[in-house]
């Protein structure tokens, strides 16, 4: 396997093509060149960041800072789904709720992936273990704060419904089915769209990263598949998890809707 | 016998008894707490008190069976699904009591869409009888109705009453609440009840 090595020094002329947006910006004053300055200081020192972490976690191939890496990571997916919500739960599910599903589902795909088909050794070699971990992550990520959101939307838009429902002494479970049913789809429809798009619109960034890197493309995709298939799992899990734990979390054992669990600290 | 023993709920605090076959009409102006006190006993909302069926507690049995024997008809009705008939576990056997109500026979396919305020009012009422419930609690069933349906409407639940059914009616009309209530429980603004004779 060969690849092109690239210098920071390689990087320069590219990067002007951001800059050339800031002009664009400026130019034609869509006051944007601030947000964009931002957003590309993160991106080079977050990525930069990231490549020294990840050298460190290799050499390293410790359980203990690899644990600590996947969690951190979890974190952060959580804080995404939060700031994704339109309507957020009060207490400690806000974040509660979106942590324990992307880890469930994150998680259980990750561990069977590694623990039935690749067999890196350890089994938890951070070189596998991060970056697997890392698509799961921002995928299954995609579909909860999708179906936490249609969840919480529509049964504050659907709540005569609900209650109408409730009231003829439907039980919360029955009540709240049709509303479940709707997130669920959205939750699952982003992932079902890039299967069908997979290949003829887009090439999935992990499989052309493996061809740069000198990967035959016809083994590259088998990664991919694997990839894919995990993910459409994870993405299943994940939603099915946080939309019946929302829907549990917003009514009571008494079949009550309790809308009042919604935070309305927000002011949009 | 309906018993509401020191039911509270925010600022409401109220005790009454409701006897088989009896019709109260619950009273006072708009956003005193009138289906706030409904939706309450119903339980549909969290609150303290102790609200008794024949003596049986409500938290004795699961929400969902206590609101079968005790429910509430809100005075905005929802719909779950997107045609009239969805709505009903029978429709064939309620249809005898949607034509009592002045819809037509064939209103089961109809789209709730295109349904006017008042045939879904009516319309959620005879959804509502369907249960056979002991103690039914309306709320402001008549008032989007033209004469004639609130006419049949009174008429269909005067029936009920006959038959043991109890009935909590809030409305807005003095004259009405004269008409079906056998007692007029008037809320105040403090969040008690003051009972008085038609």
């Amino acid at each position: 396997m060969t690849y092109i090595q690239l210098s920071y020094g390689n990087l320069v002329l590219p990067a002007l093509l951001v800059v050339m947006d800031g002009v664009l910006s400026l130019a034609l004053r869509l006051k944007l060149e601030r947000q964009l300055a931002i957003a590309t200081v993160r991106m080079v020192v977050q990525l930069v960041l990231v490549g020294y972490v990840l050298t460190f976690l290799f050499a390293a191939v410790s359980p203990f800072w690899t644990a600590l890496a996947a969690l951190t990571m979890v974190l952060f997916a959580s804080r995404e789904i939060v700031a994704r919500q339109k309507r957020r739960l009060e207490g400690v599910w806000k974040y509660g709720l979106g942590a324990g599903c992307t880890l469930l589902a994150a998680g259980t795909v990750t561990m069977f992936a590694l623990l039935t088909e690749l067999r890196p050794d350890p089994w938890y070699h951070p070189r596998y273990a991060l970056p697997l971990l890392g698509m799961m992550l921002g995928n299954t990520m995609t579909g909860i704060s999708l179906g936490l959101d249609v969840l919480t939307n529509s049964l504050v838009r659907e709540r005569a419904a609900v209650e109408a429902s409730l009231a003829l002494g439907g039980t919360r479970h029955q009540a709240l089915l049709p509303v479940i049913r709707d997130a669920l789809r959205s939750g699952f429809m982003p992932i079902m769209n890039s299967m069908a798009a997979i290949g003829l619109v887009s090439l999935p960034g992990m499989m052309t990263g493996q061809i740069l890197a000198g990967v035959e493309p016809v083994d590259a995709v088998k990664y991919q598949l694997l990839i894919m298939f995990l993910i459409a799992g994870g993405t299943g899990l994940g939603t099915l998890a946080a939309v019946l734990g929302g829907a549990h979390l917003l009514t009571d054992h008494r079949h009550r809707l309790r809308l009042d669990r919604i935070a309305t600290d927000r002011s949009e | 016998m309906l018993t509401v023993r020191e039911l509270k709920r925010l600022h409401l605090s109220v005790s009454f008894d409701l006897q088989d076959g009896e019709c109260v009409a619950l009273q006072g102006p708009s956003g005193v707490g009138k289906t706030l006190l409904l939706r309450s006993i119903a339980d549909l909302d969290p609150n303290e008190g102790t609200v008794k069926l024949d003596g049986t507690l409500r938290e004795a049995m699961p929400a969902p069976a206590w609101r079968r024997r005790v429910t509430y008809l809100a005075a905005e009705p929802g719909w779950w699904s997107d045609t009239v008939q969805e709505h009903f576990t029978a429709w064939d056997d309620a249809l005898p009591l949607v034509a009592r109500l002045g819809l037509p026979n064939d209103c089961g396919p109809w789209s709730i869409q295109r349904l006017s305020t008042g045939e879904r009012l009516r319309l959620a009422l005879a959804r509502a009888l369907m249960l056979r419930s002991r103690v039914l609690m309306l709320d402001e069933p008549t008032s989007a109705l033209d004469s004639a349906s609130a006419a049949a409407v009174e008429a269909l639940i005067a029936e009920r009453i006959l038959d043991g059914t109890s009935v909590v009616w809030s409305t807005h009309d003095d004259a009405q609440a004269r008409r079906i209530g056998s007692r007029i429980l008037a809320m105040r603004p403090d969040g008690s009840i003051e009972e008085s004779q038609p």
